[in-house]
C-alpha cells in the first residue's frame, strides 16, 4: 500500500526558535536543536523525520515562514 | 524513505508566498503578525493581483511592511491608514486597497478616521490586529487592553474606575451602514489560520464587487509585552481575550450575525 511520507526544510539562519511548530505538530517530529544560529536563537528541526506526514501545520503556524514542506508517495 | 529523497521541487506543498522579501521580520519571536502577514501574501498571490494591490501601514508593529512586501505599500501617519486609504480608492477605484492596523492604531488614535471611512461605506479591506496592548513601544495600556491585565502603563492592572472599559471596537463598526462584513479570527492554531486565510480572501472579494467596507479582526498575542513564552501567551489569549472577544463572524453580507447581547 502506497504511504505518505513528508519532509521539511527549515531556513536555519532566519529561524528565531518560538518553538510553535514544535508544539503544533502532531506526530512530534520537530524539535529544537541544541545549536543556535547566527542571531542566537536555538532553531527548530527534523528530530524524528520519519514521521512527517506532510501535513504542512508547522509551515501555517511559522510566524517567520521559515518552513518550506514536501510530500511524496513511497512503499509503491 | 529518506528526507533528502523527498525534498525535490516536484513534491513542494508548501512554502513561503513568493510575494514577500527575503528581510526578515522585525515582530519578535513567535509573534501572531507575521503569520497574518504571511497570510495576506498568499490571499493576493492564490488570487493573481499582486499588480493591483495597494497597502497601506500606519504607525505601530506593521510599519515596516513596506519591508516584507513586493507589492506596493504606502506609510500614513498614526491612525491615518484609512483615511490615507479613502483618497488612494478615490483616485485609483480598480486597484484593492487594504489597511494593516493594530489596536492601538485603529481603536485609538484613528479611531475618528476608522468610525467615518466605514460610515462612507469606503470600498477598502480593514485588517486589524487585536493584542491588548500596545507592543512597538513598550507594552503601554491600550483601549483594549483587558479589566485587570497589566501593563507598563497600569502595572496593577487595568481598573475600570479610572481607566476606562475595553473598548470592543469591532461590533461597533458592525452597526454603521457602509460597512458589510466584519469578522473576527485568531491565528493560534493551523485550523484558525485556515479560516483567517478564507476570510481574508471574502473580504478582497467583496471589494472586487464594491460592496463597502470589510473588516478583518485579528484577536493575537504579544508574549513580549505580556511578558510570556509564545505558547503561555496563545494559552492566556485563549483563556482570557476569546472571553471578551469572541471568534466569529460578526457581520456578513451587510447583516448583522452575531448577538450582541449574548452571555459571554
Amino acid at each position: 500500500m502506497a504511504k505518505i511520507q513528508g519532509a521539511v526544510t527549515i531556513d536555519n539562519d532566519r529561524c528565531k526558535g518560538c518553538e510553535l511548530c514544535v508544539n503544533t505538530c502532531l506526530q512530534h517530529v520537530l524539535g529544537m536543536s541544541a545549536k543556535v544560529n547566527g542571531k542566537g536563537y536555538h532553531y527548530a528541526y527534523m528530530e524524528n523525520p520519519g514521521a512527517c506526514t506532510g501535513c504542512t501545520n508547522c509551515a501555517v503556524i511559522c510566524p517567520d515562514g521559515v518552513i518550506s514542506v514536501y510530500r511524496a508517495k513511497v512503499g509503491e | 524513505m529518506d528526507p533528502k529523497d523527498i525534498i525535490k521541487p516536484e513534491n513542494l506543498v508548501y512554502r513561503k508566498s513568493r510575494l514577500m522579501s527575503d528581510n526578515v521580520f522585525n515582530f519578535c519571536p513567535g509573534c501572531g503578525h507575521g503569520v497574518v502577514v504571511r497570510t495576506i501574501a498568499e490571499v493576493i498571490e492564490e488570487m493573481g493581483i499582486e499588480h493591483d494591490v495597494i497597502g497601506i501601514s500606519p504607525v505601530g508593529c506593521s510599519v515596516f511592511l513596506y519591508d516584507f512586501y513586493k507589492f506596493d505599500v504606502v506609510e500614513a501617519a498614526h491612525g491615518r491608514a484609512c483615511a490615507v486609504a479613502t483618497g488612494i480608492k478615490r483616485i485609483q477605484p480598480d486597484k484593492y486597497v487594504f489597511t494593516y492596523q493594530g489596536d492601538g492604531d485603529l481603536a485609538a488614535i484613528g479611531t475618528g478616521e476608522t468610525m467615518h471611512a466605514c460610515n462612507r461605506g469606503e470600498n477598502i479591506v480593514i485588517v486589524f490586529i487585536n493584542n491588548g496592548i500596545y507592543g512597538m513601544t513598550g507594552g503601554q495600556m491600550a483601549p483594549t487592553t483587558l479589566e485587570g491585565m497589566k501593563t507598563t502603563t497600569c502595572p496593577r492592572g487595568r481598573d475600570v474606575r479610572t481607566m476606562g472599559y475595553p473598548l470592543n471596537i469591532t461590533p461597533l463598526l458592525a452597526q454603521l451602514d457602509g460597512v458589510y462584513y466584519v469578522t473576527r479570527h485568531s491565528v493560534h492554531t493551523p485550523a484558525n489560520v485556515r479560516k483567517l486565510k478564507k476570510a481574508l480572501r471574502q473580504a478582497f472579494e467583496n471589494q472586487r464587487d464594491r460592496k463597502g467596507t470589510s473588516i478583518v479582526e485579528v484577536v493575537s498575542n504579544c508574549n513580549s509585552g505580556w511578558g510570556m513564552s509564545p505558547k503561555a501567551a496563545n494559552d492566556w489569549m485563549v483563556e482570557n481575550m476569546f472571553r471578551k472577544y469572541p471568534l466569529g463572524d460578526i457581520k456578513v453580507d451587510g447583516k448583522l450575525v452575531m448577538d450582541m447581547n449574548a452571555k459571554r
